[in-house]
Formats: C-alpha cells, structure tokens, sequence
C-alpha cells in the first residue's frame, strides 16, 4: 500500500476542515461560556449568555457535523477514496 | 450472509416503525379511552409499565441470534437514521429524561453545563473518532486499542476501564429503573429494580447487539413521544404556540425574571411575604447554630442537660391543672427525638442550619451565570462550570457503549450521519428542557405563589401525598398564603409533573413513566452489553482461548451478561452515593482512560505501545485519585487543586494521559510499519491495496 500525493493532499484537506470545526465548537462552547455574564446584557431572543447555552450552542453542534458529514462524503468520492457498494 | 439488499431492507425497516408507531400511539388511546370509562390509575400504570416491557421483549425475541456480528455489531448493517435512533435513546438515560429539567429548574444558568457537555461532545465523536472507528470495523473499543498499539496490555487495560466506567454508570440506571418502577406501580424499591432488571435483559440477552438495537429504536420513538406531548401542551397554555423552544425565551423567561426581582424586593407586597418566611428560617438557623456552639461547649453533658429541661417541661406541663393534649404530646415527642449523641446532634444541626439558610436566602435568578457572592467566588463557579462541560464532553467522546454503536452502521459514510442523526435525536429532548424548566417555573412562581393554602392546585397536594422530597408545602409564617420560600422542590418533580400541571388526563402521567423507563432500560441494555462483550470477547476469545468456536463466544457473553446484571442489580438495591455524581464520575472516569490513546491512535502515527501504556494508567489513576481524595463520600476531603469539585476530575486525569503519552511515545521507538499501515488504513475509507481489518 503506497500512498499518493493525492492521498496526503486528502488527508490535508480532512485535517484542515477538522482543526476549523473544532475551533468554531470552542468558541461557541468556551469562549462563549466563558463571556455568559457580559452576553446576558444583550437581548436578542433571551439574554444571549443564557440562550447559547441553552439552545444557540446546540444548534451550532448540530450543523457542525451535518457539514463534517457532507463535505467529508463529496471530499471522499473527489480523491477517489470512497467505498464501493459493497452490501 | 444479507438475504436481502440494503436497499430493501432499510425500506422494510421504515415501514415497520412507522406500523409502530401508528400502533403506539393507538395503544395510548385506547389507555386513554380506558381512563375515561373509570379504570383506576394504579391499573393504567400497570398497564403501560407491563405493556412496554412485552413489546420490548417481543423485539427481543424476534431478533434472537446466535451468529457472531449480528450478536456484536448487529450485522453491520444499520442505517444511518436507525442507529442515530438507537445512539439516541442508547445515550439519554433516565438522569436526561428525568432529572435534566428538574435540575436546570434547580439551578438556572449552571445547569446547562449538562446540556452542552452531553451534546457538544458528539462533535468530537464525529470528527474525530466515529468514522474511523468504523472503517477499522472490529467488535470493541479494547479491540481497536489492541490492534493498534499492540500486545495484550493495552487491550487489557481498555477492558478495566471499559468494565469501570460502564459498571459505575449502569448502577445509576438500575436506579432509575427502580425508581421508576416503585413509584407507579407500587412496588418496593428492590423489587422494582429486579422487575427492571428482568425488563433490560429480555431485549439483550437473546440478541445481543441486535437486538439491543431494534429495541433502542422503538424506546427513542416512545421516549420522545412521552417528552413532548406535556410540553407542547403545556406551552399552548401559557403562550398560545406550540413551540415552547422560543417561547419560553421570548414571552415566558422575562416574566420569570420580573418575578424574582419581586421576590427580593421587599417593598413589594410580595417581597414582603416572603420576607416575613425567611427572617423565619434565619431565626431557625440561628438556633441551630446556637445549639451546636452550646454542644461544642459542654459536650456530651450539653446535651443530657437540654434534655432534661425538656423532660421537666413535659413534666410541668401534665402537671398543670387544665392539661392540654395536644401541647403534652409535643413536648414528649421533642424530648423523645432529642439526640443523645454528640456525632448524631452535630450531623443533625449542621443540616438543620444549612437547610433553613438555604431557605432564608433571596431567589437564584435562573439567567444568571455563575451567580455568587461576590466576583472570587463567581470565578470558582465559572471555573468548575467550564471544567464540568470539558469532562462530560470528552468523556461523551470515550464512552465505550457509544463509540461501540457506530461499528454498526454498513459504511464509513454512513458512519458519519450516523453521527448527525445522534445528535440530532439527541437535541429534539435536549433543546426542549431548558424551554420546559422555565415554563414549570413561570407556573410556581406566577401562579402557585399567591395561592391560598386552602385551595391548592390538585398536582400540589397530590405529590406533597406521595413524596415529600420531591413536593413539600407549609404555611410557615401562618399567613394562609403560599410563598415561595414555603415550597420546596425535588429536581425530578419537574417532569413526572408536567402533565398534572398541564392539566392532562392520567393517561399522559402513564406515558412519561414510560417513556423514562424506556430511557433508563436502553441505556443499562447498552452498558450491560458492554461490560459482557469487553469480558467475552477481548479476555475469553482473543486472550483467554483463541480458538474457541463461535457458539461458545456467544454462550460465555451470554453468559457473563446475567451475572453483570444481577451484581449491578445487586449494587444497585443497596442505594449508593449520589446518581448524579455516579454519572459524572462515569464521565471524568472514560474520558481521562480512552481519550488520548484513541484521539492519537488515529492522528499521531508515532503514538505507540508505551505511551498507550502510560497515558491510559495515568490517565485513569490520576482521576481517581483526585475523586477518592476530593469527594465527601470517601471521608478524606483533601484540599482541592485549583478549587475544582470533584466532578471534574476528569480535567486532570486527561491532561495528565495526554502527557504521559507523549512522553512514552517519545521514550520509545517508533511503532512498527505494519502499525503505520493500519493508522493509514483507518484514516482513508477505501484504499487501493488496502489491508483488511474487518472482523468476521
């Protein structure tokens, strides 16, 4: 098993996308978190502090790994990597 | 092995639950209808707690099986959706289902630590784990340890903690399943747990991976059913919209807020009445805080002393010339119940003062973050809260019971919405209790606050009947009027009141029992699997006897299963600790064990055997050392490091197996080219020339 320059330019690519995604997670988890009090003067929906945690983070999870899910499955069939039907 | 196509099947398999689902909801209906025609409610409890457990144990029977990846991995051939269903209802156990309202009702702002620690944690199960995972595509969390740092020490010490964790948190399960059980039907609490228990090995036993799955599935549709329908409904009340999530930020949360600032104000009438309760509870305090100054002074003769001028005043009292009765009796049980032993009465006072200055204190704003005394004392609690989400996020990423549900899916792709389709099954409860904690809240703040004591909604008396440390109520300034600081409530009242409140009929009550005892039994039935596959499997099959023949494999899990379930069961009747710390601890426990050795199994190709080695011992050690020397129950209280509680332990553990791993790695030489061809092989999901690792 030898790997290709399009091998390691693919596994670049899923780093690159995993390293954005977790820092888009961190902010939206500590960062914000770590604001909550200063967030809570702002209103928009509810306090901003208090609805991130309660909602505004979770959403963002959530589209976090619909995104992951989506671009990693197109990124596998554009360098050739994806499964076959196998079942 | 498929007899039909992938296609097909996950075709049969939507009409199936969509038959079932339809079937359900008739089933509730005809409860319902029974409710009407004047069945008690004990019957109707009866009815839904056996009714379910049948149908559960039907799924069980039907998917039996005796071949090896079906009673492993289900077959592999789980869709997406499906096993997103199965994670779901595999995750929320009944302290989500039950207890996550109650607490975010308890504790305001602080709570969500839990609601974002046990979702954002599914991130970095999709990124950095679940897909790989599934194209190494074995059996077990150990497996995968194993086969990647080599030797049978990694793999073993996977099995400890694997065994640990899961014990630790299925022990919490059987509780809720036992807790459920007793309340709605009846039964004593060791009863209902063996009931439970008999409930949770129906659906694993026979099928094992299998079939824990299918029931999985059909436990989510009841679970989210039963969680739903009070607050939707409950929202209709008070908003006029049946979408509580916005709601109760938008119309509902400012008059919680504009209430508690009442509260605390005492030139409002308000203000005023619930001042008159706490100077009351701050008397009290002061009086048990003169008492144990009066102990710590004269020791044990304090004590005879107090109860000798109790007994007198007994004495004087039958003495007088027109006794009164009531006030005898009274005094006699006062001196009856006055401790005589130093240890007892301190234990007993210190809660006694504790307790009423509790009571005495102004109204938490439930928005606020951190709330404290002042700007130190805030910083320790945005600290532990910090601390508490990073230990239950990653430990969400550790958890063998989770990470072992995406070996089922029938491709890496799917693998990967399979991860989506968890946490979106996940949020749909997850974003609707916070919405439900404040609506419970505007409910006892705007409407039972204010009530005559004479006329108390129905659901009040009703739980302050059945048990008084989830509802309890007393005039304690004897204004005939309820206050706030009057009511004290159980965090798991929120939601196993919700449909009184809502003003449903009984059938609904049964259906929310339901539903947390379907959350409970799913979540025991995948730890419970867990705990007999890492035993059966990777100490029997691949250390133990290599060659043992697949119906043995089978018979030994099977095997091991019942006896884990009935020590767990056993554990369990004996009521131990704190659940919420049992789960936490769970948490901290798995992350600080598999964290680092999976994350950098798959991203560090130098990580090797060593480093796995150290950074799981010193992971797992460092944790528990800091739970055993922190944590009240253990009777040592250590100072803590950096004022963290010891439910976040895990903050520790997993950095320190972090480090001990790379400095093992580091030490050591560099794993052999068959390791590195493996750590390429899980990171691509299909490769020319590629190894194979699959598992038969």
């Amino acid at each position: 098993m030898q790997l290709t320059e399009k091998h390691k330019e693919y596994w670049q690519r899923n780093l690159k996308l995993t390293g954005i995604l977790l820092a888009i997670w961190f902010v939206a988890t500590f960062v914000v978190s770590w604001y909550a009090r200063e967030l809570n003067e702002i209103i928009i929906i509810g306090p901003v502090g208090f609805y991130m945690g309660a909602q505004g983070a979770l959403i963002i999870y959530v589209l976090i790994i619909w995104f992951y899910a989506r671009y990693m499955n197109n990124l596998d069939k554009e360098y050739g990597v994806h499964e076959g039907e196998e079942q | 092995m498929a007899t039909t196509s992938q296609a097909q099947f996950n075709a049969n398999l939507k009409r199936y639950y969509s038959f079932y689902t339809g079937g359900f909801v008739a089933f509730v209906v005809f409860v319902g209808i029974l409710e009407w025609f004047g069945v008690p409610n004990k019957i109707l409890g009866y009815i839904f707690l056996f009714a379910t457990i049948m149908l559960y144990a039907g799924i069980g029977f039907m998917s039996k099986t005796s071949e090896v990846s079906e009673y492993y991995v289900a077959g592999r051939r789980v869709p997406a959706l499906f096993n997103g269903m199965a994670t779901g209802s595999d995750w929320m156990s009944a302290a989500s289902f039950i207890g996550m309202a109650g607490t975010l009702y308890l504790t305001g702002y602080d709570g969500l630590a839990f609601i974002m620690g046990w979702t954002g944690g599914y991130c970095l199960v999709a990124l950095l784990l679940a897909p790989y995972l599934r194209k190494f595509g074995q059996f077990t969390i150990p497996d995968f340890l194993g086969a990647r740092y080599g030797g049978h020490a990694p793999r073993l010490i996977g099995v400890f903690a694997a065994v640990l964790v899961s014990f630790v948190y299925v022990v919490a399960q059987i509780y809720g399943v036992g807790l459920i059980t007793s309340r709605f039907t009846g039964l004593e609490f060791a009863v209902g747990v063996f009931v439970g228990l008999a409930g949770i090995l129906v659906c694993s036993f026979l099928g094992g991976m299998k079939a824990v799955t299918w029931t999985q599935v059909a436990q989510y549709i009841i679970l989210i059913v039963a969680y739903m329908i009070p607050v939707v409904w409950l929202s209709m009340i008070h908003t006029g919209t049946p979408i509580p999530q916005i709601t109760a930020y938008t119309t509902v949360l400012p008059k919680v807020t504009a209430l508690e600032k009442e509260f605390n104000d005492k030139a409002t009438p308000k203000g005023a009445a619930e001042e008159t309760v706490r100077a009351i509870f701050r008397e009290r305090s002061a009086a048990a805080d003169a008492r144990l100054k009066g102990l710590e002074a004269g020791g044990a003769g304090y004590l005879t002393e107090q109860k000798k001028a109790l007994e007198d005043k007994v004495a004087a009292l039958k003495a007088d010339a027109a006794p009164d009765a009531k006030a005898i009796e009274a005094a006699e049980k006062a001196a009856k119940d006055y401790p005589t032993d130093p240890a007892a009465a301190k234990a007993q006072w210190t809660k006694d003062k504790s307790g009423a200055a509790a009571r005495a204190g102004a109204v938490k704003s439930h928005a606020e973050p951190f709330a404290a005394k002042d700007e130190k004392a805030r910083d320790i609690a945005k600290k532990n809260f910090l601390v508490l989400v990073f230990c239950l996020m990653v430990g969400t990423a550790a958890l063998p019971h989770i990470l072992m549900r995406f070996y089922t899916t029938p491709s890496v792709q799917e693998a990967r919405r399979s991860v989506f389709w968890s946490l979106f099954f996940i949020f749909l409860l997850y974003f609707t209790a916070p919405a439900l904690a404040i609506l419970v809240k505007y409910e006892i703040y705007g409407s039972l606050v204010g009530t005559s004591f004479a006329q108390l909604p129905a659901w009040v008396s009703n739980w302050a009947a059945v048990d008084k440390t989830l509802m309890a109520i007393a005039d304690i300034n004897k204004d005939g009027i309820v206050q706030l600081a009057e009511i004290v409530i159980g965090g798991d009242l929120i939601v196993l009141a919700t449909p009184e409140i809502a003003g449903l009929p009984y059938v609904i009550s049964g259906l929310v029992a339901a539903g947390g005892l379907a959350a409970a039994l799913s979540t025991a039935d995948g730890l419970l699997l867990t705990i007999a596959n890492a035993l059966s499997h990777d100490v029997y099959y691949k250390v133990i006897d290599p060659n043992a023949p697949t119906t043995r494999r089978i018979a030994v899990s099977k095997g091991l299963l019942l006896v884990v379930a009935v020590i767990a069961a056993y554990v369990t009747s004996m009521k131990p600790g704190d659940i919420l710390f049992l789960v936490g601890a769970a948490f901290s426990l798995a992350g600080s064990a598999f964290f680092p050795s999976l994350v950098l199994g798959i991203f560090w190709k130098r990580a090797n055997k060593l480093g796995a080695i150290l950074g799981m011992t010193v992971g797992l050690g460092v944790c528990m050392y800091y739970m055993i020397q922190t944590y009240p129950f253990f009777g040592i209280n250590a100072p803590r490091w950096w004022d963290i509680a010891p439910i976040g332990a895990g903050v520790f553990g997993i950095t320190a197996g972090f480090i001990a791993l790379i400095v093992g790695t580091l030490i050591s030489p560099a794993p052999s080219k068959e390791v590195q061809e493996l750590v390429d092989h899980v990171r691509y999901p299909n490769l020319e020339g590629d190894i194979d690792t699959r598992a038969a």
